[in-house]
């Protein structure tokens, strides 16, 4: 996984509460077997329409996606963070993430940031007045910041770390590992085993 | 102070825990499907890892297969090689797999109960959300993503941050044709999509305890459509006879060892929950969705609501999006609206139970002859099970298609979509644009509800008939 700082970027305001993974990346794209070529499905059905934000010239390139409450609900389809990613984004401010949405982002890389609505609504004003307005998004600092305004936003420490050094939660958990083994010596006999198949 | 359900579970398999880092919690099992595990195999091929425990571990394939035809080969192409993927990781990896044609395929969280691997006090994960549903029997269980997927097929373990807990109590009785799958969507209702967000929840009261082991996976099921990834019922009585003669559960001393274990498996009364809500069940109605969100729901005998009588500006917004993409006008009896499509089955009601009620309802009616219906059971052993008593035929007879074992039009993935403004009601989980096929709407209801629709071909209650 790549380090992540900070970032610096433009900006995509979506004006949409309740943004469920169905939406991020419908499930007939969902049969690829690679983490990549997703972008194509990205926000597949709202795509149609040539008013979608994502569709607007103004728009385009933009690497930080601003949305309303409640994002990623539903499905635990981790190729939402994956089509987000392919499509270029690195950033995904809202108000409030589902939860295993916010835990796929953070494993891949693609950083979520929770700032208060009074914020993102401030932030989809600005933008819409000057879509040319660009966020630096910074770890570091724990600061989104845009004309001249900053913003602080909390993350645990945890993640901010893992983040920021670009670490692998497997090579992580691969030095406890004989914690582990230990942990398996004491469980139950009674505990199911998957292998001999019984039917 | 004593400990709540989620929490004893939690501290039984912590692995390591350090101040500043999530806690490092063991898995009991691990179950995988098709589309969520290629890209966590490439990862340990890529690595040079490989699956540690592969006797804690299952894989069957549901979200992407056809539900017809299924002795031919997979029409299409990228399906089949998502499918075929599967069946090389299980055999390169050595992991259990049953495969279309197999006795136990079907979708994996019908699966692991039918074959006893869910037990009380497990953690239990996979890369599917609604693996909430293994709840219902006191295991903590939840949906991951790929990566984590990764993660567990390595190491057998998760570090996760403790979530919260939260206290459902369902009090009372439900009425005649009320039932587990309106519990849920009531509860979602009242705390909305986000309401259970970093808690644990438990469902609780004299309604739950009254309900058998499939409706009670029926309603930790549907935990996620309430920001919840993860709920759970205490075990019992219920729960134990249910597992007993499955084949993988505990035999002889083990059985007894797993029992006395499993009856210290309940919060302790004097445990503090995060927060509490109570639901009157006595109340309860026929529940269904309006809307594009599980929460937007109401009784049946409801009126489709007006935005401008929302006060919140965000659920106001949020339910003009909605009634627009439903084609529906605010005002109109819920009663009324004409349905395409009827969808019974997924791993919310698609187990025997559902089907034997729904079966009841249509017995020896005629299908609305403006309406399909879809019947899917939920596992190829569900359908034998179903056949064996006459049910396929109930069901053929009415006028539904009788399908094979898959996830089909819950999700549409496979062929079995709706399409463009075409309107159902559905046993399923999730009401999202587009969830059911491109265009499609969706109103998720109960299976009583799904079979008296068939009949009438608008939103119905058995009791309308």
């Amino acid at each position: 996984m790549d380090k992540y700082i900070s970032h610096t970027g433009s900006v995509l305001p979506l004006r949409r509460s309740n943004v469920d993974t169905d939406q991020i990346i419908p499930a007939v794209y969902l049969k690829r077997v690679t983490k990549s070529g997703f972008e194509d499905g990205l926000f597949g059905a709202w795509r149609n329409d040539p008013e979608f934000v994502l569709n607007k010239p103004e728009f385009s390139g933009a690497t930080i996606l601003v949305a309303g409450v409640d994002f990623g609900t539903g499905s635990s389809r981790e190729h939402a963070v994956w089509a987000l990613q392919n499509y270029g984004f690195k950033v995904v401010i809202s108000s409030r993430f589902a939860d295993i949405f916010r835990g796929n982002s953070q494993k891949a890389g693609l950083l979520t940031v929770v700032l208060p609505q009074g914020e993102v609504e401030a932030i989809w004003s600005a933008i819409e007045s000057d879509p040319k307005t660009e966020l630096t998004v910074d770890l570091e600092s724990k600061t989104v910041s845009y004309s001249g305004k900053s913003i602080y936003f909390e993350i645990d420490d945890y993640t901010r770390w893992r983040l920021m050094e670009g670490l692998d939660d497997i090579g992580l958990t691969m030095k406890k590992i004989d914690e582990v083994s230990a942990f398996e010596a004491k469980r139950a006999a009674f505990k199911p085993k998957t292998i001999p198949a019984l039917s | 102070m004593g400990n709540t359900l989620a929490q004893k579970i939690w501290a039984d398999h912590i692995v390591s825990s350090n101040p500043g880092e999530p806690d490092l919690l063991y898995i009991d099992l691990h179950l995988i499907h098709e589309v969520t595990s290629p890209q966590a195999f490439d990862g340990l091929r890529l690595a040079n890892r490989k699956v540690r425990r592969p006797d804690l571990t299952i894989a069957t394939e549901d979200h992407n297969v056809p539900t017809l035809n299924i002795d031919k080969p997979i029409a299409d192409p990228v399906s089949k090689l998502q499918v075929d993927t599967l069946r090389k990781n299980a055999a390169e990896f050595g992991v259990r797999i049953h495969s279309l044609g197999d006795i136990d395929q079907g979708i994996v969280h019908v699966v692991g109960p039918q074959l006893g691997i869910t037990q009380p006090g497990m953690t239990i994960v996979c890369g599917d959300s609604h693996t909430s549903t293994h709840g219902a029997f006191g295991a903590l269980a939840f949906g991951i993503g790929t990566s984590e997927v990764e993660h567990v097929l390595a190491t057998q373990t998760l570090p996760l941050v403790r979530p919260k807990t939260m206290a459902i109590n369902v009090e009372g009785k439900l009425k005649p044709g009320v039932t587990s799958k309106d519990i849920i969507l009531a509860i979602i209702a009242k705390i909305g999509t986000g309401g259970g967000q970093g808690y644990v929840l438990e469902y609780r009261g004299s309604a739950i305890q009254a309900l058998s082991m499939e409706s009670r996976m029926t309603v930790c099921n549907m935990s996620i459509e309430a920001g919840a990834r993860a709920g759970l019922i205490a075990p019992d009585e219920v729960t134990f006879e249910y597992l007993k003669e499955k084949p993988h559960a505990p035999k002889g001393a083990d059985w007894e060892a797993a029992i006395a274990y499993w009856k210290t498996l309940k919060s302790d009364a004097d445990a503090k929950f995060d927060k509490e809500i109570t639901i009157n069940a006595d109340e309860l109605e026929p529940f269904v969705t309006w809307g594009t969100n599980p929460g937007q729901g109401l009784p049946l005998n409801a009126k489709v609501p007006n935005p401008a009588d929302i006060a919140d500006v965000e659920e106001r917004g949020a339910a003009e999006r909605a009634l627009t993409y439903m084609g529906l006008t605010a005002g109109t009896p819920l009663k009324e609206i004409t349905v395409d499509t009827i969808f019974l089955g997924s791993c919310t009601n698609g187990r025997i139970e559902d089907l034997r009620a729904a079966a009841d309802v249509i017995k020896g009616k005629k299908k609305n002859e403006k309406v399909r219906m879809l019947v899917v059971p939920g596992s190829a052993r569900v359908r034998l099970q179903a056949e064996a008593e006459g049910l396929d035929k109930v069901f053929i007879d009415f006028g539904a298609e009788w399908r094979t074992a898959g996830c089909s039009m819950c999700l549409g993935m496979n062929p079995d979509q709706l399409t463009v403004g075409e309107r159902a009601a559905s046993t399923s989980n999730r009401n999202f644009e587009g969830r059911q096929g491109k265009g499609g709407r969706t109103h998720l209801v109960s299976p009583l509800v799904a079979a008296a629709t068939a009949i009438r071909g608008t939103l119905s209650s058995p009791a309308d008939l």
